[in-house]
C-alpha cells in the first residue's frame, strides 16, 4: 500500500511540509471561501478595500502634512507618500489580524478534520492581498492624477509585496497559537494594530526620524517594508535606507520563523485546547 | 496474510481537568479573604503554566482524566469495525486520534491508506454559500482534490436530491436538504480507510436507508475499511463484521458484532441505576432554550422492568427561569432504532404544569402495566411548553432491558432479548358461545348477538 501513517505522541512528522504540499487545493478553497464570503452580503462589496485607506490617507495628509507640516519624500505629492505607505500598512494589519483570528473562527474544522492548521491563517492573508490589489488600483488612479511616473525600482514591487506578507505571516502565527490557548490575545491585536499605525511611517516619512535613531527604528520590520514600497512607487523621490532595510528583513525573517515554530509546537493540542 | 490496515498498540490519551476543590462543611457564604488567596494562588499557577508552555486548566486542583486507557487492536482491510460504549467510553477521541485531530499520549497507531473521518454531517458548510460552493469546499475540507469533485459532482447532486437548489445558500437549506447535501459529499469519498461517527442519526428514515447503503457497498464492493461508532446496536450487528467494545477508556471485549454487541445488552442491563443522571448528557444542538433542564430519572418501581407488571418512573429537572405549560415525555425506541412507544401529556391542559419560579422539581409517570415485550430498548425524555416549545431532549442515553414478566408466555420470553416481542397489550375480549348453528347475518357484533338471542327465545 502506497502511504503508512504512523501516529504517536510528539511526533514531529517528517512528512509536514509534504502535507502541506498536498493539501495545497485546500488552501486555494478556504481563501476562495474567505473572498466569497467577505464580499457576499456587503452591499459596496470591494468598496471597502477603497474607502478605508483612501479616507485615512486623506486624514494624514491634513494632520501631518499640512497642519504638522512634515516634509514629503523629495518632491513627490504627500498624498501619494502616504498613500504608497497606507497600502503595505493596511495589508499588515488586515493580514495579522484576520489571521490571529483564523483558528476561532474555524474551530468546527480544527476539531472535526485533520490537515495541516498552517493553512488556515496562511490562507486568509489571500483575503487581506485582494483589499490590496484593489486598493492598489487606486494608487494607480492617484498617480494619473497627480502625472507622477514611477521610475524602473517599480520592478522591485512584487519582491516587498512578499515582504510584507512574511512581516504579517509571522507574528500572525504566533499570536494564533497563542490566541487558541489564551482568549485575551484577541484583545492584544486590534491594539498592536492601532498602536503599530502611529509608530510606523505610516503618515509621515521615515526620513524624519534623525539619523543616529534609525537603525533602532528599523526594528520595527514595517519601516522596511514601507520604505521599500514608497522606494518603488516614488522612485528617485524616495531614497532607500540599506542598512535599515537589512534590519527590517531580518526581524520580520526571524519573526517567520519564530511564528512556524510556536505555531507547529502548539499545532498538536489545538484540537483539545479550542 | 496481509498487514492490517489499522493497526492501534496499547494508545492513550489523557486530558486534564480542573475541579473548584470543595469546601467543608455549610458553603453557603465565602470569604472574601479566601477567594482571594484561591485567587491568587490560581493566577500564579496559570502563570507559571504560561511561561512553561504547559496547558492552562481552570479551577483549584487538577485531576488527570485517561479518556482511553491502553487499547491496542488491529483491523484487516475491508473489514467493517463497529465501536460500541456507553457515553464517554472513549469512543469519539480514539476516532480522532485515528484522524489525527488529536495526539495520543502514548502508545502508536499504524495506519496503511489514506484516512478520511466522518465526525460530524456538513464539516465546514458554510451558510453563505450556495450549495454547489459548499460541494466544492466540504471536499476539499475532506481532502478531495478539484478534479475529483468535478468528476463526481452529478452524482453528488444526484444522490442529495438537490438539483434545484444548487445555486442558493445553503442558510435556506431545510435541515433534511443540508444533511442530504453534506452526507452526499463524503459518501463519494475515496478513501482506503472511512472513519464515521454515529452521522446517520440525522436525517430522514428513508435517507437514512441510503446511506447504509451506500456504506455497505463502499466496504463490500471497493474492499474499504471503515470503522464506525454508533449506540444503534442493530445498525451495528447489521453493518459490522466486528465490534468492539469500550467502557471508560479501556476495551471490554472484541469479536463478532453479535457477540460484542449481546455481552454489552446483558451488561448494561445487568448494570441498570435506579438513578441516572441526565444534566451531564449531551443535547442534540436543537436544544436551545435552557429554562429547563432535566436533571435525573428514576426508576421507583424495582429494576429490571418486567413485561406485564406496573412501572413507576420520576424525572427530576430543574426550574431556572418561569416556564408555563411545561409537559414531559418519556419514549421507547427498540434497538434496532425506531421509536416504538410514547409516554406523553398532550392532549388537554389538565396535565400541564407552570413553574414561577426556579427549583428542583419531579414529575411522575405511573405505568399500569408495562406492555413492552422482553427485549433492549433505548429512551428518549423530552420536555415541552406549549405545544410547540421544545425546552429539553435527551435522546437515546441508556439501554435498558424489559424482562418477562409472570404472565409472559415461555416463548415469547425465549425469544427475546435475541428478537425484538413488540408492544403486548392486552385487549378487551369477550367470549361469546353460540348455542346453535351459526346463522350467517350481515355483519355487526349487535347482529350476531340479535341472531343469538332469537334463537334463545
Amino acid at each position: 500500500m502506497s502511504n503508512v501513517i504512523v501516529i504517536e505522541p510528539g511526533r514531529q512528522e517528517l512528512n509536514y511540509w509534504r502535507d502541506l504540499w498536498r493539501y495545497r487545493e485546500l488552501f486555494y478553497v478556504l481563501a476562495w471561501r474567505d473572498v466569497a464570503v467577505r464580499y457576499k452580503q456587503t452591499v459596496i462589496g470591494a468598496a471597502w478595500a477603497v474607502i478605508r485607506p483612501f479616507l485615512t490617507m486623506v486624514v494624514f495628509t491634513v494632520v501631518f502634512g499640512r497642519i504638522a507640516k512634515l516634509p514629503s519624500d523629495g518632491s513627490a505629492p504627500y498624498p501619494l507618500m502616504v498613500f504608497a505607505g497606507m497600502l503595505p500598512w493596511t495589508f499588515f494589519s488586515t493580514g495579522l489580524s484576520e489571521a490571529s483570528a483564523s483558528l476561532i473562527g474555524n474551530a468546527n474544522l480544527i476539531s472535526k478534520v485533520y490537515f495541516p492548521r498552517l493553512i488556515v491563517p496562511t490562507a486568509t492573508v489571500v483575503v487581506a492581498f485582494v483589499d490590496f490589489l484593489v486598493s492598489f488600483g487606486i494608487l494607480v488612479g492617484m498617480m494619473v492624477w497627480y502625472r507622477f511616473l514611477p521610475g524602473w525600482q517599480v520592478v522591485f514591487l512584487p519582491a516587498f509585496v512578499v515582504f510584507a506578507f512574511i512581516a504579517s505571516i509571522g507574528p500572525g502565527l504566533w499570536v494564533t497559537a497563542l490566541n487558541v490557548k489564551y482568549r485575551d490575545f484577541r484583545y492584544v491585536i486590534p491594539f498592536i494594530v492601532q498602536f503599530g499605525l502611529y509608530v510606523s511611517p505610516v503618515g509621515f516619512s521615515s526620513h524624519v526620524v534623525p539619523a543616529q535613531w534609525r537603525l533602532l527604528y528599523s526594528l520595527n520590520p514595517l519601516v522596511g517594508v514601507i520604505d521599500g514600497f514608497r522606494w518603488c512607487v516614488l522612485g528617485g523621490q524616495s531614497k532607500l535606507y540599506l542598512p535599515g532595510l537589512a534590519v527590517s528583513a531580518a526581524v520580520a525573517v526571524f519573526f517567520l520563523w519564530f511564528g512556524i515554530r510556536r505555531f507547529r509546537k502548539t499545532e498538536a493540542s489545538f484540537a483539545d485546547l479550542i | 496474510m496481509p498487514p492490517p490496515v489499522i493497526s492501534v498498540e496499547r494508545l492513550s490519551k489523557r486530558y486534564l481537568v480542573g475541579h473548584r476543590a470543595e469546601r467543608g462543611g455549610s458553603s453557603t457564604y465565602t470569604a472574601l479573604r479566601d477567594v482571594m488567596g484561591r485567587e491568587l494562588r490560581n493566577a500564579v499557577r496559570k502563570a507559571a503554566d504560561v511561561v512553561r508552555g504547559r496547558q492552562v486548566v481552570q479551577g483549584d486542583a487538577v485531576e488527570e482524566f485517561w479518556a482511553l486507557n491502553d487499547v491496542s487492536f488491529e483491523v484487516q482491510e475491508g473489514e467493517v469495525l463497529g465501536i460500541i460504549g456507553r457515553n464517554g467510553a472513549g469512543k469519539s477521541t480514539l476516532l480522532k486520534i485515528l484522524s489525527r485531530i488529536t495526539e495520543p499520549t502514548a502508545g502508536r497507531v499504524t495506519l496503511r491508506g489514506r484516512v478520511a473521518s466522518l465526525l460530524e454531517v456538513g464539516t465546514g458548510f458554510h451558510p453563505e454559500l450556495t450549495g454547489r460552493e459548499n460541494i466544492y469546499l466540504n471536499g476539499a475540507i475532506l481532502g478531495m482534490s478539484r478534479a475529483e469533485i468535478r468528476k463526481k459532482f452529478d452524482e453528488i447532486v444526484a444522490f442529495a436530491e438537490v438539483e434545484k437548489f444548487l445555486d442558493t445558500p445553503v442558510k435556506r437549506y431545510s435541515s433534511g436538504m443540508y444533511v442530504r447535501l453534506a452526507f452526499a459529499v463524503a459518501a463519494h469519498l475515496e478513501p482506503e480507510i472511512l472513519v464515521v461517527d454515529e452521522v446517520l442519526a440525522v436525517g430522514d428514515a428513508e435517507f437514512q436507508k441510503k446511506c447504509l447503503g451506500k456504506m455497505d457497498e463502499v466496504s463490500r464492493r471497493d474492499g474499504r475499511t471503515v470503522l464506525v461508532v454508533s449506540h444503534n446496536m442493530g445498525l451495528v450487528t447489521s453493518l459490522c463484521r466486528g465490534a468492539l467494545w469500550l467502557d471508560r477508556g479501556v476495551m471490554r471485549e472484541q469479536g463478532t458484532a453479535e457477540h460484542v454487541v449481546g455481552r454489552y445488552l446483558a451488561r448494561s442491563a445487568q448494570g441498570q441505576e435506579h438513578l441516572i443522571r441526565l444534566d451531564d448528557r449531551e443535547r442534540p444542538s436543537f436544544v436551545r432554550d435552557d429554562r429547563l433542564r432535566c436533571v435525573a430519572l428514576e426508576w421507583v418501581s424495582s429494576l429490571p422492568l418486567r413485561h406485564g407488571e406496573p412501572v413507576k418512573a420520576r424525572l427530576h429537572f430543574k426550574v431556572r427561569a418561569p416556564v408555563s405549560d411545561v409537559s414531559a415525555m418519556i419514549g421507547f425506541n427498540s434497538i434496532e432504532g425506531p421509536r416504538v412507544l410514547t409516554y406523553h401529556m398532550d392532549g388537554g391542559k389538565a396535565s400541564r404544569h407552570d413553574f414561577g419560579c426556579p427549583g428542583e422539581y419531579s414529575v411522575d409517570l405511573d405505568i399500569d402495566a408495562m406492555i413492552l415485550g422482553p427485549h433492549h430498548y433505548s429512551l428518549d425524555v423530552g420536555f415541552r411548553s406549549g405545544n410547540i416549545h421544545l425546552l429539553d431532549f435527551i435522546r437515546d442515553w441508556t439501554q435498558l432491558e424489559v424482562v418477562a414478566g409472570p404472565e409472559t408466555p415461555a416463548e415469547i420470553a425465549h425469544a427475546a432479548p435475541h428478537a425484538s416481542t413488540g408492544v403486548r397489550l392486552v385487549g378487551s375480549w369477550s367470549w361469546e358461545e353460540p348455542s346453535g348453528e351459526l346463522e350467517v347475518v350481515a355483519s355487526g357484533p349487535q347482529n350476531l348477538r340479535e341472531a343469538g338471542a332469537r334463537r334463545r327465545a
